[in-house]
C-alpha cells in the first residue's frame, strides 16, 4: 500500500504529475501504470499511419481534387533514421502531380504522429478556404503525404509551381498530447528552402489552437507574406486578434 | 597522414585523424546519417585498433578541426598544459586505457588540465561501459555556489519546475512537490516556454522569492539564452546561474548564437554579482551529441568526438554545472536505449575526466526506441560512476517540453539503492525542515502558501 498523498490540493495548480504519492521510493501502481499508458499511446501514435480515405472522405465536401504521394522514407524506422530522405519526394510520384502555377497549396503530410493530421487537417482547410478565396487565391489540389517532413511541401509546391504551400504536419506525440498538429506556411516553394524562411502555427488541437482560430492565423499570414514578398524570419506575426483558445 | 589497419584479411585505411576517429566510434544513428560511420563491423573494429596504437601526443600534431578556422580547436591548444600532459604523454591511446584503468583519484584530478576532449573521446571510444563507468567514479569533482557539489558519496538534482505557459503557480506546484521529495539541491532550474525578457524576470523573481521563503541553501536558474540573462542582470534581477546551450565547435556555437567572447562576458557579469554563499561557480552548461550535426557544423568529425570538444568549452568558465541532454536530441542521433544508455555515459566520463561536475540528463522523446526501463538502466549506471546530479521532473514527464526524463522518484531510488547523500547542505536544510518525514499525514513542513499556493 502506498501513503496517502498530504500535498495532493497541488494537483490544481498544474498538468505536471504532481502529488503522485509514495511506495517505499518508488512510484504507487497505479501512477506507474497511468504513465505506462501515456507512453503506450505516445508510441503508437509515432507509428500510426495517415488514414487516406478516412481524410479523403473529410475533405470530399469542399470539392477540390485530391493526389496521394509519398517521401523516399520505405517506412516508419527509415522516416525515423533519415530525415533526409522524409524531404524527398518518391521519383514515380513527381510526374503525376497536377500543375497549379501561383495557387495556394495544402499538403497534409503524416509528420510524427498522424492521429492529430485525421481531424485537425481537414477542420483547418474547411475554415480557411473561403478565408483564403476572399483575398483572391487560387487553391491547388490537396495532396497527401506519407512519411513526410516539413520540407517535403518545398519539392511537392515547386512540382506543381505553386505560389505558396502551407504543410499541414502531425507533431512529435507528448504523453499528454498525441493529436497536435503544425503548419508550415512558405512562400514560393521550391527545394532548398531552409526552416528560417517559414512561419509556423503549432498546437493546433482540441485544448490547443483550435482549427478556426489557426486557419484566421494562416490567412493573416498568407495576406502578410504577399504583401512583404516573404515568409519567415522577416515577416513576424502581428496579427491584430488574439488567438482563442477552445475550452 | 593516413592510418592503416588490417583485420580479417582486409587493410584498411583512414585518411586522417578525424576519419579514423569517426569509424572507430561504437555504432550511433547520428554518425550513420553524416555518413562518417564505419561501414562493417569489421571496419570498426580495423579502426579501434589503429586508434588504441596511436601516441597520445599525436592529438597536440593534428587538429580534427583546423586551428585557424575555429576558436574552439584555438582554445583547447592554447590552453594544453604540458605539464599535466607529462605522467601520459608516453602513451598510446590504448595504453592510456590500461593507465586510467588503474589510476587513483589524485593522479586523475592532477591529469584534467594535460587532456584535450579528443584524447578523452578517442580513449572512450575503445573502453566498454564498465571502463566508462569504473574510471568516471574515481573522477571526483566538486563545485561551489550556495552548496557543495560532487563531493564522494552524494548524489544532486536539478528540480526542474517547467509549465507549459510559464504559469508561476504551475511553477510554484511542482517545485514544492520537488522539495518534498528532496530535489533540488543541483539547483531549481526552469525552461522558459518563451525565451523572452519579461518573461525570464518573472520567473527569477519567483524562484528567488522560493528560495528566500524556505530558506533553502540551493541556486536558482532561468534557463534563457545568455543574451537575455545579461539584459537580466543589466535590470538587476536576481540571476544566480547564467545558462546557455554550447557545443564542441564554433560553427554550431555561432548556431547558438553565442561565442567564447560573449560567454565570458556573461560569466564576469554573474560573479560581480557576488550572489554565491561558499563558492563562485556561476555558469551552468547543457550539451548533447548530435547539435553539430543538426547544425550543419560538424566538419566532418563524429557527434561524440564534438561532443567532448563542448567540455573544452564549458571547463573554460567553471561552471558549477554541466549536463548532456543525451536522449533528447532523437532517434536519427542516438536511435534507441542502448545508444542512448553508451553515449550518456560515455558524456559523464569524458566531462568528468577533464574536470567537469556532469550530470546527465537521463531522457527520451516518444519517437525514440526507448522506454522507462532503459533510463532505469541508465540512471543506475551513472549513479553507480559517480553522476554529480540528475534531474527531477514530476512522475518523470515534462509537460512543457513533451519528453520523459527522470523524476523526484528516480532520485530517491538512486539515493537509496546506492547510499548517496544530497549535497551536505541541502541535507543539513531538510533534516531542519523535517522534509524526509513528510511523506505521512499532517502538517506540510513546507507551507505552500508561502509561496502563493493558497
Amino acid at each position: 500500500m502506498s501513503a496517502p498523498v498530504p500535498w495532493v490540493e497541488l494537483r490544481r495548480f498544474t498538468a505536471a504529475r504532481v502529488a503522485l504519492g509514495r511506495a517505499g521510493h518508488g512510484l504507487p501502481t497505479a501512477a506507474h501504470l497511468d504513465f505506462q499508458e501515456a507512453h503506450a499511446r505516445a508510441r503508437d501514435a509515432v507509428h500510426s499511419s495517415l488514414d487516406l480515405a478516412a481524410i479523403e472522405a473529410e475533405l470530399a465536401p469542399l470539392d477540390l481534387p485530391m493526389q496521394s504521394v509519398a517521401s523516399q522514407a520505405a517506412d516508419r524506422r527509415s522516416y525515423l533514421l533519415r530525415p533526409d530522405l522524409g524531404r524527398r519526394l518518391r521519383e514515380t510520384d513527381r510526374a503525376g502531380l497536377p500543375p497549379a502555377p501561383g495557387a495556394f497549396l495544402f499538403v497534409v503530410a503524416d509528420g510524427l504522429c498522424a492521429t492529430g493530421v485525421r481531424t485537425q487537417a481537414p477542420a483547418l482547410i474547411a475554415a480557411a478556404l473561403p478565408l483564403l478565396r476572399r483575398a483572391g487565391l487560387a487553391i491547388a489540389p490537396i495532396i497527401l503525404a506519407s512519411q513526410a517532413r516539413v520540407a517535403l511541401g518545398d519539392e511537392i509546391g515547386e512540382a506543381m509551381g505553386a505560389g505558396m504551400v502551407a504543410v499541414l504536419i502531425g507533431e512529435r506525440p507528448g504523453l499528454s498530447a498525441t493529436d497536435s498538429l503544425g503548419l508550415y506556411l512558405t512562400l514560393g516553394p521550391r527545394r532548398g528552402r531552409t526552416d528560417a524562411e517559414r512561419n509556423c502555427i503549432s498546437n493546433i488541437r482540441p485544448g490547443g489552437l483550435s482549427p478556426a482560430a489557426a486557419a484566421e492565423k494562416l490567412a493573416w499570414l498568407a495576406g502578410a507574406a504577399l504583401r512583404l514578398g516573404a515568409t519567415g524570419v522577416a515577416l513576424k506575426d502581428e496579427q491584430p486578434t488574439t488567438p482563442r483558445l477552445t475550452p | 597522414m593516413g592510418f592503416a589497419q588490417a583485420v580479417g584479411g582486409t587493410r584498411y585505411l583512414f585518411p586522417d585523424l578525424r576519419t579514423l576517429l569517426a569509424r572507430a566510434t561504437p555504432l550511433r544513428s547520428g554518425d550513420v546519417l553524416a555518413g562518417m560511420a564505419a561501414e562493417t563491423a569489421q571496419e570498426r573494429v580495423a579502426a579501434q585498433r589503429a586508434l588504441a596504437d596511436l601516441p597520445l601526443r599525436h592529438f597536440l600534431n593534428e587538429a580534427v578541426i583546423p586551428y585557424e578556422a575555429d576558436e574552439v580547436t584555438r582554445l583547447i591548444l592554447d590552453r594544453h598544459d604540458a605539464g599535466a600532459f607529462a605522467p601520459v604523454a608516453h602513451l598510446t591511446v590504448g595504453g592510456f586505457r590500461d593507465w586510467l584503468l588503474a589510476a587513483g583519484p589524485e593522479a586523475l584530478a592532477r591529469l584534467r588540465r594535460g587532456l584535450t576532449p579528443e584524447m578523452a573521446a578517442s580513449v572512450s571510444k575503445i573502453m566498454r561501459l564498465q571502463d566508462l563507468v569504473a574510471v568516471a567514479a574515481r573522477c571526483h569533482v566538486t563545485s561551489r555556489f550556495r552548496n557543495t557539489l560532487g563531493l564522494p558519496g552524494r548524489l544532486s538534482l536539478r528540480l526542474q519546475p517547467n509549465d507549459p505557459v510559464d504559469d508561476p503557480r504551475g511553477v510554484a506546484a511542482a517545485i514544492l512537490d520537488g522539495l518534498l521529495l528532496g530535489s533540488g539541491d543541483a539547483v531549481i532550474g526552469v525552461n522558459p516556454a518563451t525565451d523572452n525578457l519579461e518573461t525570464t524576470l518573472r520567473l527569477l523573481e519567483l524562484l528567488d522569492a522560493v528560495r528566500d521563503r524556505y530558506g533553502i541553501p540551493t541556486q536558482s536558474c532561468v534557463l534563457a539564452h545568455v543574451t537575455t540573462s545579461l539584459l537580466a542582470m543589466e535590470r538587476g534581477a536576481p540571476v544566480d546561474l547564467v545558462f546557455q546551450s554550447i557545443g564542441g565547435t564554433e560553427g554550431v556555437n555561432r548556431s547558438f548564437g553565442v561565442s567564447l567572447a560573449l560567454l565570458e562576458e556573461a560569466h564576469q557579469a554573474a560573479l560581480a554579482l557576488g550572489r554565491g554563499t561558499v563558492g563562485t561557480d556561476c555558469m551552468y552548461f547543457e550539451t548533447g551529441q548530435g547539435s553539430a550535426l543538426s547544425a550543419e557544423a560538424h566538419h566532418g568529425c563524429d557527434q561524440q568526438t564534438v561532443e567532448a570538444r563542448a567540455y573544452a568549452v564549458a571547463r573554460e568558465f567553471s561552471p558549477l554545472l554541466v549536463n548532456s541532454v543525451v536522449g533528447f536530441i532523437g532517434p536519427e542521433y542516438l536511435f534507441d536505449g542502448k545508444q542512448i544508455t553508451r553515449a550518456g555515459l560515455e558524456d559523464h566520463f569524458c566531462g568528468k575526466l577533464l574536470g567537469l561536475p556532469m550530470g546527465v540528463d537521463v531522457c527520451y522523446t516518444n519517437h525514440a526506441e526507448a522506454d522507462q526501463d532503459d533510463m532505469d538502466a541508465l540512471l543506475t549506471l551513472l549513479g553507480v560512476a559517480g553522476v554529480t546530479y540528475v534531474m527531477g521532473v514530476p512522475g518523470a514527464d515534462d509537460v512543457m517540453l513533451a519528453y520523459q526524463s527522470t523524476s523526484f522518484h528516480d532520485g530517491l531510488y538512486l539515493r537509496a539503492a546506492l547510499g548517496r547523500r544530497p549535497a551536505p547542505e541541502f541535507e543539513a536544510w531538510m533534516e531542519r525542515m523535517g522534509i524526509e518525514a513528510a511523506s505521512g499525514a499532517g502538517q506540510l513542513p513546507l507551507a505552500p502558501a508561502l509561496i502563493g499556493l493558497g
